[in-house]
Formats: structure tokens, sequence, C-alpha cells
């Protein structure tokens, strides 16, 4: 029985440089606190670093409930006003699930199935032309 | 109900069948409280108290009724056909929770010692020799309501094997590496909440383990799809984009169409009428066009 | 570790963002002692997670019990009951509809946990509280293609 996670729940979140692009990776279960302080953190890293990109981890998330889910859809609205695009990495399989039971199909989200197909899709042109065949 | 005394029971000499008759409905309440406590009621009736006693009213109905008819071996009774259904449940319940048959007769006899303890009460001023028959009819009555339990619990049985095949078929849902990066799950049969979870849980992972940057939901094979299943498939589509891969329906024919439609799910899914224009699709969309080797495109087919 | 006895396992306090990570961790152990899949724990944490924070934001505080049930068939589950002293909720109907919020959340909270349980009952009167009871269970069935071998 593991009781310390509600400790590392407290701890900022780890925000990284990667050329253009801001990394934050999410781990375990997050305190309410820790994730609004993430919130500001990200858009204050985006205005000093002049990033155009965000990738948000989440393949350590075991849980994301509806006020984190809002504070996923807040950061990638306030990065989008900052001229970043962000992009959430990693969903778990159960947590999709659970998001989707709980109604909460986030649709202004970008997603990626891991942090390497999240940069290539910030790597590609920002407004590329949708190519639908036929 | 008239309180039989020693005087009367001594004019009439009842028989030991018509004792024991006599003592189940007189005592009826009694062995139903004592039986609730028992730990085959309570592992069955764990919600309430009531619903136990109220169980072991109709099982010694039951038996009154079978003693009543001076058959107390007859498994075929008459008196047991009301709690019959009760009494399979009960079996199937205990079996569901991993007893075996041996353990379900162990608990059913059970039942029988505190029955023949309030008996022998009842009886303070009858000689030894009625007592030990009406306890040894009391015993072979409870003997024939433990082989009504195994009975039942037989049939029981055989209908949750017929049950789980069912569902074994319906569960089997193979999910297919149709090319890197591209899975499809083709759907046939009904499609109702669980086996939707599973199908979700299944395409989810495969997503998750073959990196598939392209998920087909193959419906051709769903005879109906009323709005429950077009909910299905749409949270399916949903939690498939949340983790950053797209799902393309195939199989949708116009009725389907219409249904999502109707439903006024605003989510962007992509939808082709077949399997192969679906993997089209997604083969285009990861930079792989399907083109013909000769100009001319005739085949021997 | 045994399921029959009904009773409860845990009271947990909800007095801070603090004891939401608490609760979350609690049921996620609890569930997965009782049985439940990844996906049927990660429902009822998300459950718990929406209801502890209803108790905490509108409730004024509160708490939550933890208690492992069995049903009539032998299957094992888990109750939570989070109890508020709260203003309590004036019309309940308003307050399960998706999109309903007296706050800042989302207006998922009650519908959307009510979504990832089994069962969800709600007593509430204006001035007297709130108690949300739900209940999961571990009632899956199993993998396929593990049996079919």
């Amino acid at each position: 029985m593991n009781h310390d996670l509600s400790r590392a729940g407290a701890a900022p979140v780890p925000v990284l440089r990667l050329g253009d692009v801001l990394l934050v990776t999410l781990q375990g279960d997050l305190h309410d606190g820790t994730a609004e302080r993430l919130q500001q953190d990200i858009a204050e890293s985006i205005v000093r670093s002049r990033v155009t990109g965000v990738v948000i981890d989440i393949s350590g998330v075991e849980i994301i409930d509806s006020y984190l889910g809002r504070v996923l859809a807040e950061i990638a609205a306030g990065s989008r006003l900052l001229a970043a695009r962000t992009v959430v990495a990693g969903m778990r399989p159960a947590v999709a699930i659970t998001l989707v039971e709980l109604g909460l199909t986030l649709p202004g989200l970008r997603t990626a199935l891991s942090t390497e197909a999240a940069l290539e899709l910030l790597a590609a042109p920002v407004d590329r032309p949708r190519r639908e065949p036929r | 109900m008239p309180e039989h005394d020693t005087a009367a029971r001594n004019a009439q000499n009842p028989t030991p069948t018509e004792e024991v008759g006599a003592f189940l409905s007189r005592r009826r309440e009694q062995i139903a409280q004592r039986w609730a406590d028992e730990p085959l009621f309570r592992a069955v009736f764990t919600v309430s108290r009531d619903e136990a006693v109220e169980a072991g009213r109709a099982i010694a109905d039951a038996l009154a009724q079978v003693a009543g008819s001076g058959r107390v071996e007859d498994t075929d009774g008459s008196g047991f056909t009301p709690v019959r259904e009760q009494l399979a449940m009960t079996a199937a319940s205990r079996a569901r929770a991993g007893l075996t048959t041996a353990q379900i007769s162990r608990e059913v006899d059970a039942l029988r010692v505190p029955a023949v303890d309030l008996l022998v009460a009842d009886l303070p001023q009858a000689s030894s020799e009625h007592v030990r028959e009406c306890a040894t009819t009391l015993t072979a009555l409870m003997g024939t309501l433990r082989l009504v339990v195994m009975e039942t619990s037989l049939t029981e049985g055989q209908a949750l094997i017929d049950r789980q095949q069912v569902q074994l078929l319906e569960v089997a849902t193979p999910v297919i590496r149709l090319w890197d990066g591209i899975v499809a799950v083709p759907l046939i049969g009904t499609l109702d909440s669980a086996r939707s979870q599973v199908v979700m849980e299944t395409l989810l992972e495969s997503v998750v383990d073959q990196q598939a940057r392209f998920a087909i939901l193959d419906i051709t094979g769903v005879p109906t799809v009323d709005s429950l299943v077009a909910q299905h498939l749409m949270k399916t589509v949903a939690a498939v984009r949340l983790m950053g891969a797209e799902c393309v329906v195939s199989g949708i024919r116009p009725a389907i169409a219409q249904t999502i439609v109707h439903l006024g799910l605003d989510l962007p899914v992509v939808t082709r009428s077949s399997l192969a224009d679906a993997l089209a699709y997604a083969l285009h969309r990861l930079g792989a066009d399907i083109v013909s080797v000769t100009p001319g495109g005739a085949g021997p087919r | 570790m045994s399921g029959t006895a009904a009773g409860v396992d845990a009271r947990l306090p909800i007095r801070s963002d603090l004891d939401l990570v608490w609760v979350r961790q609690h049921v996620r152990q609890a569930a997965a002692a009782v049985g439940f899949g990844l996906v049927e724990q990660t429902k009822l944490v998300t459950a718990a997670s929406e209801l502890a924070r209803n108790t905490l934001v509108y409730g004024g505080g509160g708490e939550v019990a933890t208690e492992r049930v069995q049903d009539g068939r032998g299957t094992h589950g888990l109750r939570l009951t989070f109890t508020d002293r709260g203003p309590g909720i004036p019309d309940l109907e308003q307050a399960l509809s998706d999109g309903y919020t007296s706050g800042d959340g989302l207006g998922l909270g009650l519908g959307g946990a009510r979504r990832l349980v089994h069962e969800f009952a709600i007593d509430s009167a204006p001035g007297s509280g709130t108690t949300v009871t739900v209940t999961s269970w571990a009632d899956r069935p199993p993998r396929p293609r593990e049996e079919l071998r």
C-alpha cells in the first residue's frame, strides 16, 4: 500500500523546453492546486520562451476527472491565445473510456498516441490543407 | 392458529407425518427465523433479513403441504411447485459464488438441525418413540428438499452454461491489424452495453499496442443499429479520438446513417460504406495510396 | 479477504483538496482489493473524485464511507456514501442533468458520476445536507480469448 503519492501529487510538474515545444509530463494523481499552478506555469513559459507548441504527456496519469479535464481544455485554449498549439499525448484506454462515459469528450483538444506522435503533429505546417480523398 | 396441546394430539393419535405437517404449520415463523440465520440464507439474502425470513416461510409452507400429502419422499410433490423457482435461484446463487454441488448440498442439509431441534422442543409430553419417529420423518422430508434443490440446481447449471456459450460467441471480438498503423474490428451480431464495453476496451488496447493511427469499426455484420447501439459506437469513436487515433466506421447502410443523424451527435466521425473503402481512406491519410499496376486496369476478374 | 461481511470499512474526511487525493487512492485500493478490472476501477475512482469534490465545494466539506458489499448472486461490490451538512440541493432533477452547475465546474459532477457507477442514490433537502450513495459491482465477464484456449 503506497500512500506517498499524495505528496507526489502536490509536487510541481516539470516543464521542459525542446526547441519550439514545451514538454510537460504529468504523473500519478494530481492535486487540484498543482493542476491550477501548472496552468499558470505553462502560460508564463510560452510567453517567456516563445514556443509554438505544448505537448502534455499524460501516459502516467491514472485518472482524469471533470476538473482535470477542464484544466487541460483551458491550457489548450489559453495557449491558443498565446499562439501556441497544444497536444495531449498518451491517454490510457481506461482513462479515455471513463472520460467518454463521464460525458467529457473534450472536442477542442488535440490528441496524439505518444509524445513522438505529438511532436510530429506540431512539426506539420500550421494550417495544413485537409486532404480529403474522393 | 389454534394451539394443539398434548391432550388433543393423544386424542387424535396423529401419525408422525401428520405430526410433522402440523408442527411445520404451527412453528412456521420460528423455523423461518432460525433458517434466516443459517449460512445458506445469510449468503443468498444479503440485503435484508426480512427477505430471508419470507423465503424461509415459503419453504416451511411447501414442506408442510408435502407432509400433508403424506408422501415425504416424493420430490415431485406438488407442494414444492411454488418454491421450485426460489430454490433454483438459491442454488444458482451459491454455485455462482463458487460452491460445489456437495457444498451446496451440505448448506441445505444444515437447515435440518434447527428444524429438528424445534420439533423435539415442541413435543415435551410425547413418548420418546413418537419423538424419534417424528424426527426421522422430518429428516426424510428435509432430505427430499435437498434432492429438489440439487435437481433444480442441475437444471439451472445447464441453463447457465448455455447462456455463457452464447455470451462467449458474442464477446469474441478479434481486432485485426490491417496495415502498419491501421487496426480493424469486424463487429458481428448484437451490440449491447456489455459487449460494446468489451469492444471498446479491446480496440483501445490494440490501438496502444500497435500504435495505430486509425481504428476501423466495421458494422457490416450488425443486424440492427438502434439509437443505443449508435450511442455505443459514438462513445468508441470519442474514446479512440481521445487517445490520439482516428476512428472510421465502415459498413454503414443508409438506414443506419439516418439513425446517427437523428441522434444529433456532432462528433466528427468518418464513415465509409465498406471496409475496403475505409482501409483505402486510412492508407491515403497515412500517405499510401492504392493504384492499379496496369494502367488499363483489366485484371483477371 | 472475506467479502460477505458488510459494514463500513473506512471513513475519510473531505475537508481540503488534499483529501480528494486520499479519497481517490483509498477507493482505487479498495476497488482493486474487491476484484474490479482496471476500467471499472478507473470509473469508480473518477466518480468518487467528482462526488468528493461536490461534497467539498457545494457541501462545505463532509466525509465518505466505503463499504464492501455482496449481492444475492455472490458478486462483490464497493459502496461509497458521501455525506455533507451543507445547504442541500433544492432541485435534484436539475442537479442531475448535464450542464447544470452552481459552481465553476463543467456541470458534469452528479450526472457524470451517475453514469460511471452501477447504482446511484441521492438524498438531499434544502438546509439538511446531501447524501449520495453509489455502488459498483465487480461482475465483468471474463476475457474471451483466455476462455477459448
